[in-house]
């Protein structure tokens, strides 16, 4: 009897200690979650879902502080995928909050006084100038976030649709007639 | 000798239409008035254009150089006038217009000073950057530049050169008359590719409806004396196609996701190999190429095309529209797309026009429900299950589909010729495949903008902490100076340097005090005065003066 709890005892020892050691040794350093929550955002770094950018949303979701539908610029097929990952229920995008087509800044050179203002609001440095020089947006880098049309002093920047061209068309669903089947 | 073939899986035997236009001879067209050369032409990166508004160029002058290694250059098809280079309609499945070069002809078609290349003697790699600025590129459909084709690697050789004259699509006939009229340019041609490719054989494969376009070639190489194989395969649907005809006539299958080349082999159009003899004998640029026009019009024909050329000329020239003409096809009814817009200009990759009629060209039947029957399995020259791909490609899982190996597709459209429920599964495919590309193109995008906001982010970090660090070590120099009561070095000689200043400003000021006017006689001095009254007068209308003209 003795040698028996003696034994379990000693096997539940030996194994948490394993355990223990295992968190230890093999600690993972970033929270998975984040990062797969933060791979489906779409970067864009607007902060219309109230926080800082991509990352601390994506970090507030995984801590169950955020809803899945504060993205816009994710929309609908964004939450789809978040839901899917958290396997919870899709909801359409919460209050006041609209899916654009993607845009990007432009900045009317005739107007603009070369303040940096802009440079200083853009979140992923894709606006190049200097004091007193014309600035200019490198459309390939800018996310579409509309961070920087409040700062400007001049109101010398507008968002623009970026619209398809044959380098970017894609094949549409097919559409077609369907065979008429008779009433069961 | 005959060689073994290999039939490839699947396939299938369209009505091939090509009498329609095979019989008569390829004629020229006319020179026209305007030209509009698209800059997008090949495969990868457009053209970068080298003309402006108002330039005069000449027939064959660049007007396009290749922008980046996967690329090639375009040329002028006449001499003339540019008018711009401007969003045009062009032949592509969107209708979406794309810049094009607009030139206007000035009716005299001189051509720049054409140089041969001698081929033989220049070096391997400045030869095929020769070629790249001559603009060469596929004539069979893909359009990828050939200079890139004509690199043996770093194997130095590629034993196999296959020339494709298999015309595996109904209608078309641009590779029939160009063999059976121009034989010997095709395989002058074919021998330099040999040189440059270090290849063992040339094989010529050529679907067995043309015995015309075999015996001409056949004869041609008896003439030049070049050991060319001319490989007669059963016309079967699409054995034109680069994979399949490399197995039909080696036995060797490409590698999935790989190329002809990983086995030894490469495949050209033949009639990129006549462009490449025009381009080395002549110095010609690729500014030309066969068309058929064919289908419901006048008189289908073949035609040597200028690049640029609005299809609607074209279809002029070829006794124009019948009555109850219900669209165009560009390229074959298999494998093409619907022209909208006939002022679209030719392009390099433009095979084939078909003018639609509803006889020949009857709307497809409304589709059923897949019954799972697995024709379209049977007829896939991939191997490829085509009714689980739609299955998948239908409910937008794009991760299954790939699974079922969506990207071996060559959207060849045996699966929805054969299909009994007539469902268009090749669209399912084409619409599949630009998702995931498109979605490709976002994910890049967007890892692309998490990179830069957290080097953004590192970078304000880091600026606050370079301007916290300097102010830190300011104040720990101030407390220095106070605490040990010293006099700050930087101070004391920047106070040495004032005083200096100053001392020299009021050195100079006494020196130059005018000392020859003192104790002079009262007459002198009065005439002092006046002097300077008048001066001081002078100065005053001056004044008055330069502000009036203000």
């Amino acid at each position: 009897m003795l040698t028996a709890i003696l034994v379990m005892a000693l096997g539940g020892l030996l194994l948490g200690g394993v355990l223990g050691w295992a968190s230890v040794r093999y600690r993972v350093e970033d929270d998975p979650l984040v990062e797969k929550i933060d791979a489906i955002l779409p970067q864009t770094q607007c902060g219309q879902c109230g926080f800082p950018g991509c990352k601390p949303y994506a970090e507030a979701i995984s801590k169950g502080e955020a809803d899945i539908n504060r993205c816009p610029p994710g929309g609908e097929d964004g939450v789809k995928r978040l839901a899917e990952l958290l396997g919870v229920d899709p909801k359409p995008l919460g209050e006041g909050l609209e899916h654009k087509p993607k845009s990007v800044a432009v900045i009317d050179e005739n107007l603009c006084i070369g303040c940096t203002l802009c440079i200083q609001a853009c979140p992923v440095d894709a606006i190049v100038g200097a004091a007193k020089q014309m600035h200019v947006i490198v459309a390939d880098q800018c996310t579409g976030c509309e961070l920087c049309l409040s700062p400007c002093p001049v109101e010398c920047i507008h968002m623009e649709v970026v619209h398809e061209d044959v380098a970017t068309w894609k094949w549409r669903y097919p559409v077609y007639t369907l065979h008429p089947t008779r009433p069961h | 000798m005959t060689r073994p073939l290999y039939r490839f899986h699947g396939g299938v035997h369209p009505a091939e239409h090509k009498a329609e236009s095979s019989g008569r001879p390829i004629a020229t067209m006319p020179l026209l008035p305007r030209y509009a050369v698209p800059l997008r032409q090949h495969i990868g990166n457009p053209a970068l254009p080298i003309v402006k508004a108002g330039d005069r160029v000449l027939k064959g002058q660049a007007i396009g150089q290749a922008d980046g290694y996967v690329s090639t250059a375009i040329h002028a098809p006449t001499s003339g006038t540019v008018l711009g280079i401007e969003a045009q309609a062009v032949p592509h499945p969107s209708g979406l217009p794309d810049l094009c070069i607009v030139i206007e002809s000035d009716g005299e078609d001189r051509a720049v000073d054409y140089q041969p290349l001698d081929w033989q003697h220049l070096d391997p790699s400045a030869l095929r950057n020769r070629i790249r600025d001559l603009g060469l590129a596929g004539l069979g459909g893909a359009v990828f530049p050939s200079y890139i084709k004509l690199n043996p690697g770093a194997a130095q050789k590629i034993p196999t050169l296959i020339l494709n004259g298999a015309e595996c699509e109904p209608w078309i006939t641009c590779d029939d008359r160009l063999m059976r009229e121009r034989a010997e340019g095709i395989l002058r041609g074919a021998a330099a590719m040999q040189a440059m490719l270090h290849a063992d054989e040339i094989i010529v494969g050529i679907e067995d409806n043309k015995p015309e376009a075999a015996a001409a070639l056949q004869a041609a190489a008896q003439q030049l004396g070049l050991a060319v194989e001319v490989a007669l395969a059963p016309t079967l649907y699409p054995s034109g196609g680069g994979k399949q005809l490399t197995y039909l006539l080696t036995g060797k299958e490409t590698p999935a996701g790989g190329l002809s080349t990983d086995i030894g082999v490469q495949v050209f159009n033949i009639g990129t190999a006549y462009s490449l003899y025009r381009a080395i004998e002549f110095g010609e640029p690729m500014i030309s190429r066969i068309v058929t026009v064919t289908g419901h019009v006048g008189q289908p024909q073949n035609f040597e095309v200028r690049i640029g050329t609005p299809v609607a000329d074209l279809i002029r020239q070829a006794g124009g529209e019948l009555a109850g003409a219900s669209g165009r096809l560009i390229g074959g009814p298999m494998m093409g797309f619907d022209l909208r817009n006939d002022a679209a200009p030719t392009t390099k990759a433009v095979n084939c026009v078909i003018v639609k009629s509803p006889a020949l060209f009857p709307a497809a039947p409304p589709a059923m429900p897949c019954i799972r029957c697995g024709e379209c399995a049977r007829a896939c020259p991939a191997l490829l299950q085509p009714f689980e791909l739609y299955w998948y490609a239908r409910a937008r899982d794009f991760g299954k589909a790939q699974g079922y190996r969506l990207f071996d597709c060559i959207e060849c459209g045996c699966c929805s010729h054969v299909c009994p429920s007539h469902i268009p599964l090749v669209d399912f495919f084409r619409f599949a495949k630009d998702e995931v590309w498109a979605r490709e193109r976002e994910k890049e995008a967007s890892e692309q903008a998490r990179r830069r906001h957290e080097f953004h982010q590192f970078r304000l970090e880091r600026e606050k902490q370079e301007k916290a660090d300097k102010l830190a070590a300011k104040a720990v120099d101030r407390l220095k100076t106070v605490e040990t009561g010293a006099a700050d070095p930087e101070a004391e000689r920047k106070k040495a340097i004032l005083q200096a200043a100053i001392e020299r400003a009021q050195k100079a000021k006494a020196d130059i005090t005018p000392k020859n006017v003192e104790g002079l006689p009262p007459e002198i001095e009065q005439e002092i005065a006046d002097i300077d009254a008048r001066r001081a007068k002078l100065r005053e209308t001056a004044h008055a003066k330069d502000e009036d003209s203000e």
